[in-house]
């Protein structure tokens, strides 16, 4: 017998054994090079996180990215706030359970993009001062600025391409801000708060108070998070060995839950901008044949947990419809934020908001050990003193 | 260049104006981050929620745009541009290119030349450019009704009859609000308005919807006059 018979073949290596450490060049240019040549020459100022007031997270080609810890200016979804309030008071309430200082601001727009990606009824100049005018605002409040919205996120790094690379546009934006006695200023990073709460992922673990061992979640990452200026989204190679953005699945896996795959994940979830409110046909098909159905098939999930507005508003609403049809969906659809808020025991309807969700969520309560018929009760007391005159509003120290 | 199928629409229209609009989005300083030429791989397609449920492609829109093909391109421009889902998938082309910016600055161009096929599928959208141009937020709690949402079930219904006492049962402070995602300071409407009058968007609006346009403008107007602005002052400075 030969003696190379003898030899045993180890195979391919088992997948936690295989990493990917880029050795070459990064495949593209690094915006910072530029934002700071700008403000060199003096002619933009550079919104720097303070020192000591950040953690460093890998993105997509190993480059660092700081996300900062507190003291940070809230840049709120219209989305959220309008139709998912409790999206926006758990990430509030994340900062405050945490200690953390933040700004919840009066003084900011949305950034206007949602319409902007619907209708195209704007132009880049626009598009741009109102970009800066919030975060010259945010400079000038004295906090560094936080995004909630996956659209805001990425429409504002494709704003920060276009001034760092068009003087013109630079020119425009520079004349519009100066009307408004504003000085023309961009961060240093363009932070979402879904990596934040990435970044904080431990901090939220050890204040963990349900046990979610057993509830199985498939994770939706955001298109607007992850496909536009992809350089800058976090990846982890601890998590789908680098292959896929890590936000959102870190947070899921810190807590415990079943973290469970299925084969459409980088689909979108449907939104369409224009579509979600005026061809909702489309968008309700996506939803639920692309993404709800098979979701159940591959993983039955007991819910979905998403980072952008957009997303929670479409796999969540578009179920009610599909179910009329006989449709394989009923998965409940959270943010990370209600998700870890609800770990960390948060009210589910004074601070997650969950009453104004489309899909019945109180199988997901059940499973995560939440009394939901008494937290309901609590929630209309609290309804119930507003109705009488005894409160104007709920108060955080009420919610918490 | 001819059309590559031969019984494309809208033959009356001249050459020169399609070659005119052909030009126009070419012009826009975005185009030559959104087009590198074409492998005709159709991962861009593959990856399109909206090429599942429409006639629609994103390889079409890089080909015909490489191929300089300016009849196609008017067709597209009339036609299934609007279907686009704007999601982006399609980055994952392999050669960088950018079906959804190419179409970004083509809807641009239809809307700032007043093109009927924009007017169309703009048409029930309208109200909400109004919200957003108005407030600063693009939708507000107050929109949560039946009849605009029939297929999001009987919660909302719920909401629409509990909303004003549901949104004061929410503790930060700048979610009290019905008309509005939050409360916006009367400064930051103002400085948003001006925006929209330097930058040249509310131009594009009256082109769009002279409708909306005039309900926007008294809106404007009163808080302009307010702080001591005239809208028909305040220079376009783009």
């Amino acid at each position: 017998m030969s003696s190379k018979l003898n030899v045993i073949n180890p195979g391919p290596t088992k997948a936690k054994d295989r990493f990917f450490d880029r050795k070459g060049e990064v495949p593209t240019e690094y915006f910072k090079d530029q934002l700071f040549d700008l403000e060199a020459k003096g002619e933009i100022i550079v919104h720097r996180i303070e020192e000591g007031n950040y953690v460093e997270v890998d993105t997509k080609y190993g480059r660092k990215k700081k996300i900062p810890i507190q003291n940070t200016w809230h840049h709120k979804s219209c989305g959220q706030c309008g139709h998912i309030p409790g999206y926006s008071t758990s990430i509030f309430w994340l900062h405050r359970q945490l200690g953390y200082n933040y700004y919840d601001p009066k003084d900011q727009t949305s950034c206007t993009a949602w319409n902007y990606y619907a209708s195209s009824a704007s132009n880049s100049a626009a598009q741009a001062a109102i970009a800066i005018r919030n975060f010259a605002q945010a400079y000038q409040d004295g906090y560094f600025p936080l995004i909630h919205c996956g659209t805001s996120y990425g429409h504002y790094k494709e704003t920060r391409n276009e001034i760092l690379h068009h003087q013109g546009l630079r020119d425009q934006v520079r004349r519009i801000l100066d009307k408004l006695g504003k000085p023309l200023v961009f961060p240093e990073e363009i932070v979402h708060y879904s990596e934040w709460v990435h970044a904080m992922r431990d901090q939220i673990k050890a204040r963990q108070k349900l046990d979610l061992s057993n509830v199985v979640v498939t994770v939706h990452p955001a298109c607007h998070y992850h496909k536009l200026v992809v350089e800058d989204a976090i990846y982890d190679r601890d998590l789908y060995d680098g292959q896929r953005t890590a936000t959102v699945s870190g947070i899921v896996k810190a807590l415990g839950a079943d973290l469970q795959d299925y084969s459409t994940w980088h689909d979108c979830c449907g939104f369409g901008f224009r579509h979600i409110l005026v061809s909702r046909d489309f968008s309700r098909s996506f939803a639920t044949l692309r993404k709800i159905e098979r979701m159940k098939e591959e993983a039955n999930p007991d819910v979905v947990i998403t980072h952008d507005t957009g997303c929670v508003t479409t796999l969540d609403k578009s179920q009610f419809a599909a179910k009329a049809h006989n449709r394989n969906v009923g998965i409940p659809v959270l943010s990370d934020s209600q998700f870890a808020a609800l770990a960390m025991g948060a009210h589910p309807y004074k601070v997650c908001q969950l009453h104004w969700h489309g899909v019945d969520n109180r199988p997901l309560m059940e499973k995560m050990g939440i009394d939901h018929e008494k937290a309901w009760a609590e929630f209309e007391e609290q309804v119930e003193r507003i109705k009488s005159g005894e409160i104007e509003f709920l108060s955080w120290e009420d919610a918490e | 260049m001819g059309s590559i199928y031969a019984d494309a629409k809208y033959q009356d229209v001249p050459v020169e104006e399609k070659e005119r609009l052909f030009q126009e989005v070419k012009a826009d300083m975005r185009w030559h981050t959104t087009l590198y030429g074409c492998y005709e791989c159709g991962i861009c397609v593959a990856a399109c929620p909206s090429a599942r449920f429409y006639d629609f492609s994103p390889r079409v829109f890089a080909q015909v745009m490489a191929r300089e093909d300016v009849h196609t391109f008017y067709e597209l421009l009339n036609d299934s541009m609007w279907d686009c889902s704007q999601c982006f998938s399609c980055t994952r082309c392999p050669r960088q290119n950018s079906p959804g910016g190419i179409i970004t600055i083509m809807r641009e161009v239809a809307v700032k030349n007043g093109m009927q096929s924009a007017k169309t599928a703009l048409q029930a959208y309208s109200r909400i450019i109004y919200k957003v141009m108005s407030t600063g937020t693009q939708v507000a709690p107050d929109m949560l009704q039946p009849d605009f949402f029939p297929d999001w079930g009987p919660d909302v219904v719920k909401v629409s009859e509990n909303l004003e006492t549901w949104r004061r049962a929410i503790p930060p402070e700048t979610l009290h609000t019905t008309e509005l995602a939050w409360d916006v300071s009367e400064q930051t409407q103002l400085e948003l308005y001006l925006i929209w009058k330097l930058s040249g968007n509310l131009d594009m609006i009256e082109t769009l919807d002279e409708g909306i346009f005039m309900i926007l403008t008294e809106v404007m107007e009163e808080l302009l006059e307010e702080h001591g602005y005239d809208l028909d002052e305040v220079e376009v400075l783009v």
